[in-house]
């Protein structure tokens, strides 16, 4: 089970009311290498995956759900004071008239999000190649998100999630070792 | 009910949140090095002194987790404000 706790991560400042820079944001709150994406993608996998790595996995997809909440937090922070009329001359006015200012999982187009963005191979070795690729996506497009904001409290929580993004490709690549260690000696799992 | 959060509040919080920080690295790295020692003895240490800060904050600030994994006050506080992204 879970457990949750009342707090977040890492903290999440923002200088300004920006809704155009969270509408940006939906891009790792409901999109394909997103933090939802990658929440259920490592969870979903812990039951094909030798025991070895099921403990990371299950890590790893729980972060994930606290850095879906640092993001939930930055859009929120970003809207909340925002007019109908700035939502809208941000690029939300179709958000705006189906979902107010509340949040809905999809991405930075307004596609929603779909468990095709996941993959659960039954491969071990598959799956943990997508991992590391959906890690490495993530850092990329936090990369990009810094570089499009000038709000430097707010590119503050979006480098901490950066960082977070190469700690986790690098355990799943340690993991891709352990696993092909093992294959090499019993030649099977 | 919004309890007024104070500077305390950011400093023992942000306590909270740093040896969380190592908390998870030490997590993540003996997920993948469960034989070194010295880690796991690290990671222990840690894990008492978080207990310590959470309990502190615990005290002044209220239950920190659900399902009885935090003691509640009365009235039932753990359904207080602030909420994690409203501070």
């Amino acid at each position: 089970m879970w457990v949750y706790e009342k707090k977040l991560q890492y903290p999440v400042r923002v200088s300004k009311c920006d809704p155009m820079m969270a509408k940006f944001l939906l891009e790792q709150y409901g999109g394909a290498d997103g933090e939802l994406a990658a929440a259920l993608r490592y969870l979903n996998q812990r039951y094909s995956i030798p025991d070895k790595v099921i403990g990371l996995l299950t890590d790893i997809g729980t972060e994930e759900f606290a850095h879906l909440e640092m993001i939930a937090t930055m859009v929120y922070k970003l809207t909340k004071d925002a007019t109908p009329d700035q939502l809208r001359a941000a690029g939300l006015g179709d958000h705006y008239v189906a979902h107010d200012n509340a949040l809905f999982y999809q991405n930075a187009s307004g596609v929603p999000w779909t468990a095709a963005y996941i993959q659960a191979k039954g491969d071990p070795i598959a799956d943990l190649y997508e991992d590391i690729a959906a890690e490495e996506k993530a850092r990329a497009t936090y990369q990009w998100l810094i570089d499009i904001t000038d709000d430097v409290d707010l590119q503050d929580g979006l480098k901490y999630l950066r960082e977070r993004e190469i700690v986790h490709s690098l355990r799943f690549r340690e993991a891709v070792e352990i696993l092909k260690e093992k294959r090499d000696e019993k030649k099977y799992y | 009910m919004q309890k007024t959060v104070d500077e305390n509040y950011y400093k023992l919080l942000h306590e909270l949140q740093a040896v969380d920080f190592v908390l998870v690295e030490l997590n993540l790295y003996l997920d993948t090095h469960p034989g070194d020692a010295n880690a796991i003895q690290q990671y222990n240490h840690y894990s008492q002194i978080r207990h310590q800060i959470a309990h502190k904050y615990e005290s002044q600030y209220g239950p920190l987790k659900n399902f009885g994994q935090s003691y509640a006050g009365t009235p039932f506080n753990w359904i207080d404000a602030p909420w994690p992204w409203q501070v």
